[in-house]
């Protein structure tokens, strides 16, 4: 009867609801994955001169995070931290430290300000950003002069820019984890 | 967005707990990686086997991009070989009389560099690499530059070998892995490469700097003799690098020195070989008396200290070591 009405009523933006349901392992393993792939940006073939990538796997830590803050649970900073400082050039720990403090720091703003608009995501991220490319820096072990610091600003700059794209990116690999795909039994 | 329902719960005792329990596991998170951050910093090495072993794990990746890169390379440059072949032809016609010249003026060196040899009574030493790979990957967005190479201990590959390209020097192995090593490139701020002016015996120190060129320090300070378009080449000093390869070229004057562009650009080269260390023995050494002194190396150089150490305790390796080879790369050039 409802079908008749309305071919929509038995859908919704996931797929069918009749007999299937969103897929744990989907549900679980895509923000991980999408955080490590990102993490991986090392790995492609550009060998720069200086620091111009914007970090990928933080910057997508962050879009999940802000997008779904149930995605993630809160210790999830320490194993992507540390699969990100195997690939990154930091020393070992500082991924850790510096995802792991994000994500508590990200839970109690979130606390604070439950309602945000884009706008704000962005201010706050870039805010993130800015802070993780400072801190990494200066920890990364490598003499900091004041040309360092200018070398930050492109990346920076790059970084902001790409947060929108990674952000809508983070929205369709969140419709790709929540695909209803499972057969209810 | 608002908090999922029932993760802010006030009555649900179970909730709140795990949500306790999530901060205290995030903030001993943190707190471990700060610790471990403290380490690696204290003492690099200690960490190194296991993220070399993720490395070894991951280089496949690195292996496909790098021969697309390559691949793709050769496809534009094939297809851009068939627009302009005619002023290519006469252009590759004239700079093959002007290098018929060259290697004419080439072989009457070695001529004259083989009878020097002879006078001396010196062998020739000629160096066989110890792995010819691929760069796979490299740090683009961390302020270290480190790349990743596609050989490991298992072609031969060890920590402080230099790594070279046909246009000169690119860095050296900073740790190996079974099939993958880290490469600490010319340009990072820990790398320094004792050098000296290809056409006499100006000695200086190349350090890398963080946006791809490198600062030449000069050793013997006072009136700055340098100009731009100087060709700096390694001095040999310290044994880690054999003398004469490649470094850098002037492109700026400073105070105490000159900035330089490095002349083989890692982003360009797609093969690098590895060499053997230049003087082992000599390196090994120099390593024993550092670590027999305490409080004479400084924790976070993990390689680049023995061989400025050398330099700037004994001052006699650099002339000794240069002049005996100045001819052969006179030869090669």
């Amino acid at each position: 009867m409802m079908e008749q009405l309305n071919h929509q009523s038995r859908r919704d933006r996931f797929g069918s609801k009749i007999n299937r349901d969103h897929s744990p392992i989907l549900m679980f393993v895509v923000p991980w994955l999408s955080i490590m792939l990102g993490s991986l940006t090392p790995l492609l073939p550009i060998i720069a001169p200086a620091p111009i990538l914007p970090p990928m796997g933080y910057l997508l830590l962050l879009s999940w995070r802000m997008l779904r803050p149930g995605s993630l649970p809160l210790w999830a900073g320490f194993p992507l931290g540390m699969f990100d400082d195997m690939f990154s050039g930091q020393p070992l720990g500082s991924g850790i430290l510096l995802f792991s403090l994000t994500l508590i720091a990200l839970d109690l703003l979130e606390l604070r300000f439950p309602w945000r608009r884009f706008w704000q995501n962005w201010i706050i991220a870039a805010l993130f950003m800015f802070a993780y490319l400072v801190v990494a820096a200066l920890v990364s072990g490598a003499r900091i002069e004041l040309l360092h610091l200018t070398l930050l600003v492109p990346q920076l700059l790059l970084s902001l820019t790409m947060f929108p794209i990674l952000m809508a990116l983070a929205n369709f690999l969140d419709w790709v984890r929540l695909l209803r795909v499972w057969r209810t039994s | 967005m608002p908090p999922p329902a029932g993760q802010r719960s006030g009555s649900n005792k179970r909730a709140e707990l795990s949500l306790f329990a999530g901060y205290v596991l995030a903030g001993l998170g943190a707190a471990l990686g700060a610790l471990l951050l403290i380490l690696s910093l204290w003492r690099p090495e200690t960490l190194y086997g296991l993220r070399s072993m993720i490395t070894d794990m991951a280089s496949p990746i690195g292996h496909a991009g790098a021969a697309s890169r390559v691949e793709s390379r050769g496809f534009f440059e094939a297809i851009a070989g068939y627009y302009d072949a005619g002023s290519k032809n006469a252009e590759l016609l004239r700079e093959m009389q002007i290098a018929r010249v060259g290697l004419a003026e080439t072989r009457a060196l070695e001529q004259e560099n083989i009878r020097l040899r002879a006078v001396l009574g010196m062998a020739r030493d000629d160096v066989r690499p110890v792995a010819i790979a691929r760069l796979i990957g490299s740090t683009s967005s961390s302020a270290r530059r480190i790349a990743y190479l596609g050989a490991g201990r298992s072609d031969g590959v060890s920590a402080g070998m230099p790594v070279t390209s046909p246009m000169g020097l690119v860095g050296r192995v900073l740790e190996a892995g079974s099939a993958s090593s880290r490469v600490l490139l010319l340009t990072d701020s820990e790398s320094i490469v004792p050098v000296r002016r290809a056409t006499d015996d100006v000695v200086a120190f190349a350090e890398g700097r963080a946006d791809g060129s490198l600062r030449l320090r000069l050793i013997n300070l006072g009136v700055n003799p340098l100009k731009v378009g100087d060709v700096f080449v390694t001095s040999g000093a310290g044994g880690m690098f054999r003398p004469g390869i490649a470094v850098a070229m002037v492109t700026e004057l400073t105070d105490d020195g000159a900035i330089g562009q490095l002349l083989s650009n890692p982003a360009a080269t797609d093969v690098v070989i590895v060499e053997p260390i230049w003087q082992k023995p000599a390196v090994q050494m120099l390593e024993v008396i550092e670590s027999e002194i305490p409080g004479s190396i400084d924790a976070s150089e993990e390689a680049a200290e023995p061989a400025v150490s050398a330099d700037s305790r004994q001052q006699d390796p650099a002339p000794t070591a240069s002049p005996s080879n100045a001819p052969v790369e006179a030869a090669a050039e």
